[in-house]
């Protein structure tokens, strides 16, 4: 059984990660999307190091969540027919896009971290290490999460619109764009609040780019990135496996 | 033929009010070429999404070498191989790195599948292609491609929901040479979904549904014998033409969007006779031996509508 998922799982990813490399408008997007918003953040605040990881995390969390979309068309027509008619159980379909979305976040950050020079604060090897396994966990949770709003949504425009509405917003009181100490006390605790926020612990904790952040602690940040993936991944797994379909069986 | 291979009994589902299956029951003896004719919407692919394990169905049972659909998910689906209507392709891997992606599904791996992708690639012609993205095949490669991918485990049973769709009248006869081939070479069952009479033609053994039951089954010759001699058909801007016909004649008369169609044993005769009975209320007369859209005319009394169309099935 452990060999029939762990195959099932090898599939999906080497699929995705095909996919992704022959998509060359995706490639381009992948590596020039975080240095863009970067460079205009940075420049446009004069600090570059503040943005740095900030940009970072959007950047990883489009890369994470809209390489979920296609799970939208492809279960009516397309791969994943293939995958849910086939003898492996359905958390395999799940778990090999996670790690396919955990996978490019971490490559994402390795192609975007020798950038750090500029901002005069240079990583040794470890860091750089540690710095991908951040990537890496945040990729994972945020692709579990695409995958479970996606599986939920009808169509990928529905879907597009969900994901701005919910994870633009979080995304911006997470502690990217401003400090929990500057803000009103009721968007304090709505920040303390957001798995977003530890999301972003998370990288600087582990990426030096802002000496200066204030946020939650790294324990913090790998704990509650960590269990937001776990209940993320559940319920992608539970949805899938209740309704192969999704909205279609309906 | 063998034993009982696929089982449905008493299956019912609904779609909100209404009844994509409405009590079907059928069974398929192993080794069977085994047709499931009906028009768009009566309820072939809901049928094909529970024998899939894709649908649990609502009320009945449905069962695969007595695997049962609703509880032998894994079970199940390690026995059936599937060509789905809209195709499960991936348009960017190559034709071998969908094959290879299909066996990792099948739990297959190693020098064992790619021996196996490689008979696959000879048996279906397709070695020339292998390393070409499945988005520049034809719609015919395309589907032998899928057909390619079912069996790369050697399922005991084959499904097929509307496989011919889009494919020109050549395209189709290429692949039910291909599936016809591996009939010979294994002892596959396959059980396939359609709307096109002429691919009915191709069963062992012919569901008829309608509005999501059986109308009728039989082999398909036995199903044609049904309808007597000839059918003659009419076109007629006269109304109650129909009626008319059946108190002069004492033939079987059916009227159904417009067409009126005669079942009578010998039509040329006919055809005169009703001319010189009703001058001018006859546009046209065709005659020719009966099909199984006459068949299915009979015995559900509506048209298997738009053969060749593509519209989408409930």
């Amino acid at each position: 059984m452990l060999r029939t998922f762990l195959l099932a799982v090898r599939a999906v990813f080497v699929r995705d990660m095909l996919h992704f490399w022959r998509e060359r408008s995706r490639v381009i997007g992948f590596v020039a999307s975080p240095l863009l918003f970067w460079l205009l953040l940075g420049a446009g605040f004069g600090d570059m190091g503040k943005f740095f990881n900030g940009s970072l995390l959007l950047s990883v969390m489009f890369t994470a969540v809209f390489s979920t979309m296609s799970v939208i068309d492809d279960r009516r027509e397309g791969f994943l027919l293939s995958v849910l008619s086939a003898p492996a159980p359905r958390c395999a379909l799940v778990s090999g896009k996670v790690l396919a979305g955990a996978v490019m976040s971490g490559v994402q950050g390795l192609f975007f971290l020798p950038l750090l020079i500029v901002t005069g604060r240079p990583m040794g090897l470890a860091d750089v290490l540690a710095a991908t396994g951040a990537l890496v966990l945040c990729g994972a949770s945020f692709t579990s999460l695409g995958f479970w709003m996606a599986w939920k949504s009808k169509t990928p425009q529905g879907f597009h619109a969900m994901m701005n509405l919910i994870l633009m917003p979080l995304w911006m009181i997470s502690g990217a764009l401003f400090d929990a100490s500057t803000a009103l006390p009721w968007i304090r605790s709505v920040m303390a609040l957001n798995p977003m926020t530890y999301f972003l612990a998370t990288l600087q904790r582990t990426i030096p780019a802002d000496p200066n952040w204030a946020g939650p602690a790294l324990g913090a940040g790998l704990l509650w990135t960590s269990v937001c993936g776990i209940l993320f991944l559940t319920a992608a797994i539970m949805n899938v496996e209740r309704r192969p379909l999704g909205k279609d069986s309906q | 033929m063998g034993g009982t291979i696929v089982e449905a009994s008493g299956l019912r589902h609904l779609y909100g009010q209404r009844a994509a299956l409405d009590g079907l029951s059928f069974t398929v003896s192993e080794g069977d070429v085994y047709g499931i004719l009906g028009p768009n919407g009566c309820g072939k692919s809901t049928l094909f999404r529970i024998l899939c394990t894709l649908e649990r169905p609502q009320q009945g049972t449905a069962a695969i070498a007595s695997v049962d659909a609703a509880k032998g998910g894994i079970r199940l689906r390690k026995l059936i191989g599937v060509v789905f209507q809209n195709g499960s392709l991936d348009r960017r891997l190559t034709v071998r790195e969908n094959l290879i992606a299909q066996g990792h599904l099948q739990s297959i791996s190693g020098p064992g599948l790619q021996t196996r992708v490689d008979e696959l690639l000879a048996e279906f012609g397709l070695e020339t292609r292998a390393g070409d993205e499945a988005r520049t095949l034809s719609g015919g490669l395309k589907r032998k491609v899928e057909i390619a991918k079912a069996i790369i485990h050697k399922p005991r049973v084959l499904l097929l929901d509307e496989a011919s769709t889009g494919l020109d009248p050549a395209a189709r006869r290429e692949m039910w040479a291909a599936l016809n081939r591996l009939r010979t070479a294994s002892p596959v069952t396959i059980l396939f979904t359609t709307h096109l009479m002429d691919e009915a033609d191709n069963a062992t053994r012919l569901l008829m549904m309608s509005h999501g039951k059986a109308v009728a089954e039989d082999t398909p010759e036995r199903l044609k014998a049904r309808v007597g001699g000839d059918v003659v058909e009419f076109e007629s801007e006269s109304p109650g033409l129909a009626d008319d016909l059946k108190k002069r004649f004492p033939v079987e008369v059916n009227e159904s969007g417009g067409r009126i169609s005669v079942e009578t044993p010998a039509g040329h005769r006919f055809i005169a006779e009703a001319f010189e009975a009703f001058p001018g209320r006859i546009t046209s007369a065709s005659l020719h031996r009966p099909t199984l859209e006459d068949v299915f005319f009979r015995v559900a009394g509506e048209l298997l509508e738009g053969s060749g169309t593509e519209a989408a099935d409930a």
